[in-house]
């Protein structure tokens, strides 16, 4: 075998490696998806079957949970009493979702007020700390559970800053500063629907809609109607 | 005996004619798959006809099959003509004749080519002038199609459209309803980064952009539902950005918006006043 011939091979081989590196890189990259969590089912009502959703949404998700982002905004959801970075939640297919969510993160304000109005719910209404809200001021919003397929929008007002006991990083507790949230909706056929937070939230970013809101686990994910 | 001396044989007495027989088979071809192609496959040209526009761009698109098929005709034909004619005889390893320049074929082509060329271009323009052919014209388009309009705005976000009727008390709504065959004039503008509105079956593509007033005129013609997608990357959830619109007759219309209008009256009075475009604020949360 000629020199060139052997040259050729090794440029050749070297090529196929890189490219399977490459690829297997982007593979890994591309299906690296959070656990799903499952919502807890609940008992049968006129003959709907339910599932319970507990959500808290974080200022910053702390070291414990994402060490290489510790100060990004987050979701965090409860998974038999314990709290898991995971924003791909599994619920029952033509059932009835009860969502919990701890607010624990300060206002930002909505890019477009439209969505600080309740839509998709159960009543067109969300309770917030036992009040029943159709929508809260735009201006005051920290977050929002939207599912566009779904048609589910709900915002969530931020703590005040002059609150006490701020909540630093998840988990956090509810005796730290928080709004509770409570809310229904209504799940249809199954399938696979993302959801996301609509309230430019990502501290930091252009229009605050880089970093944890586009990187799945944070402030998005989807919801599996299984 | 003297014999006179015998004519030299003209050497291309008695050879075919290549040009004269490629030329016969181009032109019989072309005259026969050019109508087919346009009657067999301009009514099935892309996007439909929901709208005007839609239905000129399916014009638009047989129009350039049209043209196209005798040109791919001369390309096809010639390379069969040629591997079929010219083909080197078997085990033969012979030079072909040189090849030299011939005015008269670079002229004829360099004169056919700009023609096409240039009547498309002035076929387009035209097409443009009329209506805007469902593209997004700018701010301040320089053809405006006569009559009255229903103004809609269309608001992209990073991830969702919504729209806002400005003669129906500026109402904001997530579904996007259309009357049938009125003119309809989109404002399309961007609250974040730029995103494109593409409602396919409608023939309209527009960019979206931040800060920016970018008018679409379109008539709806047909009572269907049309897909909305968004047509420029913009992020995680770009591909899952769509919708799927209506248009309804226009009694339909009525009873729609007024409903729109009593679902979302909660919002109404947060909403800006009606503007054609909004500065995206924040630029940034806080650090």
């Amino acid at each position: 075998m000629s020199v060139l011939a052997k040259k050729l091979i090794g440029i050749g081989v070297g090529v196929v490696i890189v490219a399977v590196l490459i690829g297997l890189y982007v593979a890994t990259w591309a299906t690296n998806l959070p656990q799903p969590v499952a919502a807890m089912s609940t008992r049968r009502v006129a003959g709907v079957s339910g599932s319970n959703l507990t959500l808290q949404t974080v200022a910053a998700i702390g070291p414990k949970y994402s060490p290489s982002h510790p100060d990004w905004v987050s979701y965090l959801v409860l998974d038999h009493g314990k709290w898991v970075h995971s924003t791909i939640f599994q619920v029952p297919a033509n059932s009835l979702v009860h969502v919990t969510v701890y607010q624990y993160d300060g206002d930002s304000g909505l890019r477009n007020p439209f969505l600080s109005q309740v839509q998709g719910t159960i009543g067109g209404t969300e309770t917030i700390d036992g009040k029943v809200m159709r929508g809260i001021n735009p201006e005051e919003a920290s977050h929002t559970f939207a599912v566009p397929q779904l048609g589910v929008f709900v915002p969530f007002p931020g703590v005040s800053e002059e609150a006490k006991n701020q909540c630093e990083f998840a988990p956090c507790s509810t005796a730290d500063a928080h709004h509770t949230i409570t809310f229904a909706f209504r799940t249809g056929k199954k399938g696979r629907y993302r959801w996301q937070c609509f309230v430019p939230c990502a501290a930091g970013y252009i229009f605050g809609n880089g970093g944890p809101m586009q990187t799945l686990g944070y402030m998005d994910g989807f919801v599996d109607v299984v | 005996m003297a014999s006179e001396p015998r004519p030299e044989a003209d050497p291309r007495r008695g050879e075919t004619n290549h040009a004269l027989r490629f030329g016969l088979i181009w032109i019989v071809s072309s005259l026969i798959a050019t109508p087919l192609v346009v009657l067999l496959l301009g009514p099935i040209m892309p996007p439909g006809n929901g709208s005007e526009q839609a239905s000129g761009h399916v014009t638009d698109n047989t129009v350039l099959i049209g043209m196209a098929t005798p040109v791919l005709l001369l390309v096809v034909t010639y390379l069969i003509y040629a591997i079929v004619n010219f083909r080197q005889a078997k085990g033969a390893v012979l030079e072909g004749p040189a090849i030299h320049g011939d005015a008269r074929v670079q002229t004829t082509w360099i004169v056919i080519t700009s023609t096409l060329v240039l009547a498309l271009a002035a076929y387009g323009t035209v097409r443009l002038l009329e209506d805007g052919a469902g593209a997004g014209a700018g701010p301040n388009p320089v053809s405006v199609p006569s009559g009255p309009k229903l103004p809609v705005q269309v608001i992209a976000q990073e991830w969702m459209f919504t729209y806002r009727y400005p003669t129906y008390g500026g109402v904001e709504t997530p579904h996007l309803v259309l009357p049938d065959n009125q003119m309809i004039e989109l404002h399309v503008t961007s609250l974040d980064v730029i995103h494109s509105f593409w409602a396919y079956q409608l023939g309209v593509k527009a960019d979206a952009n931040p800060n920016t007033d970018n008018i679409v005129f379109v008539r709806p013609t047909k009572l269907e539902n049309f897909s909305v997608r968004c047509a420029e990357l913009c992020g995680i959830w770009h591909g899952y950005m769509s919708d799927t619109g209506r248009v309804v007759t226009p009694a339909a219309f009525k009873v729609w918006i007024k409903e729109q209008q009593r679902q979302f009256a909660p919002v109404q009075k947060y909403l800006p006043k009606y503007s054609t475009k909004y500065i995206p604020e924040p630029l940034r949360r806080g650090e």
